[in-house]
């Protein structure tokens, strides 16, 4: 039986092993705490290998909501951030956590809703009529409620349009944004998303876009150098390089070069 | 809604073509759940053990307290392991946050109860009938162990293998604490998750059913092995 | 067997036990008892169920602690074993139940399959080595825990009602186990309620009813002579109340 021990106890070994390895073989690599519409559009996996190849530099992306990005981020678990919630960025730098913030890119917000369009928004002028236009029909609608960046633009809308988003056909998911539009397919519900997660997105049933273009449904990413001081134990130098690169040329056309179906997501705009 | 075939094919496709960043996610699934549940079985099984051979003051509690975390929601679980290797946290110093290894510290904490507790049981049960013998026999309580653990083998295989169900279909522990990176730390489970809310159903129940095939490999090659030394032990 | 008799050069030392009693929940279920027990000699423990025959074996080999007095071997503590009504045997096979037993007295790994081998075959169980022992018959059980005890070269054994659930066959080889325990200078302490079992093998008997030890005398003046009613009446094959 101490025979098997000393067996069991070499395999654990060789595992923990293989796994420090694992750990110790991109020597070269940074964290980046960012959200779920920028990792599901499939934007990473187009341009990191671009960045990667050229610095040798690996990222690894942590992909979720934005209020769980701060966090990581706060706690000084990523070295690098791109989140799209501009407030809650200026409030990070504001808190110290943060030293500098870039606008790298935008893409825009777009509602979508079951085919028939039983509130009749697709002829809104304005995103302010067209939220007022599923109110008053009570028609079905999937909220985020997850203190997302999308959650947080979408409640300043409600705010904007002078709706009071409550009652029983507004339903709050606490959900990223594809198990909404998932959940939003399934109960032919209207859904605010970004468009990139849209237009990546593969279950729509019967869910369409139906308003689009208001500037009010801008939606700004911005990339953040986390503070020295206060996580002097993060690779600022790596993560600079990395912030660095987004706003270069070379980054922003790399961001204007994905597309998803032949279609744009993200259109760059550094300055 | 996709077709079941759909999915089926999707999973076909992906065993068949041996898709490298499939086999990557597989075999860093392989690796944490089997390193966590070894690790927990060389833990939870003597701990198990001792806890049906010894009564002290506050064994009721404990007890009472391992049988509750067997229904410790990953999610919580991958929390406090979170928090206590966030750099912010205890452990932050090591660096071990979002790697594989966090994983295997998550899943440890999902499976060690699960285990000591089960073995706890089915060792109490053993000794009841054992103990007159072995203690005529000369043995010690602490040499007793051993002896009561290797005759209980059959019944701890299906301890183990609860173990590393739990550790192999948990998605929230993992997802915390490893962060679901890309060719990192990305696993079945998360990957399903990632698929699901991409909407790609078909990819992501592909990856279910090749998870589902991995568990029942790993099932029956446990249930060969129990069932040949059932016949030769009776 | 007159080879073996010579393996005990030195002698058993004395049981004695001074005033034990044992209580569970309240409840005085053995004694107060005093008891001496010296030499290499066949002790039969006898009294109807509940007269306390398990507990007096199992405090005396220390599988339970007294509630009050004490158990006393004079000098040092001898070699024992003990053979249950219902024997234990681990899940392995026959000859694995032996070696394991060798190993836990400290037998050198070399050694162990030779001796466990020819235990088996001195209690005939050679062709059952390799069966796994929880699936041996009743007769088959008791005798393997008979060749386990042997293995451990015990100077004291203890058997607790080890015929009780046998056929007549299997008793036979249990007894005859027994008598070799005893050619090999090994004092035996055994309980059993068959008054014949007890002709056949004790030098001499205890005699216990609820809980008191009424009798402790040779087996010759117990069987023609016994000094109380309760012994008298059980020899009778009477109900003692």
């Amino acid at each position: 039986m101490q025979h098997k021990a000393r067996i069991a106890l070499t395999a654990i070994g060789i595992l923990g092993l293989s796994m420090a390895a694992q750990a110790q073989d991109g020597e070269q690599y940074i964290t980046l705490a960012s959200t779920t519409s920028t990792e599901a559009s499939g934007l990473f996996d187009s341009i990191i290998p671009k960045f990667t190849g050229k610095t040798g530099i690996e990222v690894r992306v942590v992909a979720v909501g934005t209020g769980q990005a701060f966090e990581i981020a706060r706690r000084g678990d990523a070295d690098s951030l791109l989140v799209h919630d501009t407030v809650g960025e200026e409030a990070f730098v504001a808190e110290g956590y943060g030293t500098e913030r870039a606008d790298v890119m935008y893409n825009d917000f777009v509602i979508i809703g079951p085919d028939g369009d039983p509130a009749g928004i697709a002829d809104a002028d304005t995103i302010a009529e067209a939220l007022q236009l599923i109110a008053e029909a009570q028609a079905p609608f999937a909220s985020r409620g997850d203190d997302s960046g999308t959650n947080r633009a979408e409640l300043r809308l409600w705010e904007a349009a002078g709706v009071e988003a409550d009652g029983e056909w507004y339903r709050e998911l606490g959900s990223g944004m594809g198990p909404t539009l998932n959940t939003a397919a399934g109960m032919d519900a209207y859904v605010m998303s970004d468009r990139a997660t849209w237009v990546a997105f593969e279950n729509p049933q019967n869910l369409e876009l139906l308003f689009e273009g208001d500037e009010a449904l801008f939606n700004q990413y911005g990339s953040l150098v986390i503070s020295e001081e206060r996580h002097p134990h993060l690779k600022h130098d790596l993560a600079g390089q990395w912030h660095q690169w987004l706003l270069s040329e070379e980054g922003q056309q790399a961001i204007g070069d994905f597309t998803v179906n032949g279609q744009q997501l993200f259109f760059p705009n550094a300055e | 809604m996709p077709s079941d075939s759909g999915a089926f094919v999707t999973a076909l496709n992906l065993i068949l073509g041996l898709d490298p960043d499939l086999l990557n996610i597989v075999a860093l699934s392989l690796q944490v759940s089997l390193t966590a549940v070894a690790l927990a079985t060389l833990i939870g099984l003597p701990l198990g053990a001792a806890l049906a051979l010894w009564r002290f003051p506050g064994h009721g509690v404990l007890v009472v307290a391992l049988n509750a975390l067997m229904g410790l929601p990953p999610v919580v679980a991958g929390l406090c392991v979170y928090l206590l290797l966030s750099r912010a946290g205890p452990l932050g110093e090591l660096g071990l946050l979002f790697t594989p290894t966090a994983m295997v510290v998550a899943q440890l904490v999902l499976v060690l109860p699960i285990i000591a507790a089960l073995a706890r049981q089915q060792v109490e049960e053993l000794h009841q009938e054992y103990r007159e013998q072995l203690t005529s026999l000369g043995l010690s309580r602490l040499r007793m162990i051993p002896t009561l653990l290797w005759d209980a083998r059959l019944g701890l295989v299906t301890v183990v293998l609860a173990g590393f169900g739990r550790a192999s279909a948990e998605v929230g522990a993992v997802m915390i604490v490893g962060g679901n990176i890309d060719g990192v730390t990305r696993v079945m489970t998360t990957a399903i998750v990632l698929e699901t809310s991409k909407g790609d159903l078909p990819l992501a129940l592909g990856l279910g059913i090749v998870l589902l095939g991995l568990v029942a490999l790993v099932n029956a090659g446990a249930y060969l092995v129990g069932e040949t030394s059932r016949r030769k032990l009776g | 067997m007159n080879d073996m008799t010579t393996l005990s050069i030195t002698e058993t030392p004395a049981l004695e036990l001074h005033g034990v009693s044992f209580t569970h929940r309240g409840q005085r279920l053995l004694g107060p008892l005093d008891l001496r027990l010296t030499g290499c000699r066949r002790t039969l423990v006898m009294g109807p169920n509940g007269a306390g025959k398990s507990l007096l074996m199992r405090l005396a080999h220390g599988l339970l602690a007294p509630s009050a007095g004490r158990v006393d071997w004079q000098g040092r503590t001898p070699r024992q074993a003990m053979v249950f009504q219902r024997p234990v045997l681990l899940k392995r096979s026959a000859l694995a139940n032996l070696t394991y037993a060798l190993a836990v007295n400290g037998t050198p790994r070399p050694e162990r399959r030779a001796r466990a081998r020819e235990a088996l075959e001195r209690f005939g169980l050679a062709a059952l080595e390799k069966r796994p022992a929880r699936v041996l018959s009743g007769g088959e059980q008791q005798r393997l825990a008979l060749a386990r005890a042997w293995l451990l070269d015990p100077e004291v054994l203890f058997l607790d009602e080890p015929t009780s659930a046998l056929d007549p066959a299997a008793i036979k080889a249990v007894e005859d186990a027994v008598q070799e325990f005893h050619c090999r200078g090994t004092r035996i302490l055994m309980s059993s309620h068959d008054l014949h079992q007890a002709r056949r093998l004790a030098d001499e008997v205890l005699f216990l009813n609820a809980g008191r030890l009424i009798e402790h005398t040779d087996a010759a003046t117990f069987f023609t002579a016994p000094a109380s009613k309760e012994a008298r009446a059980f020899i009778r094959g009477e109900l003692v109340l």
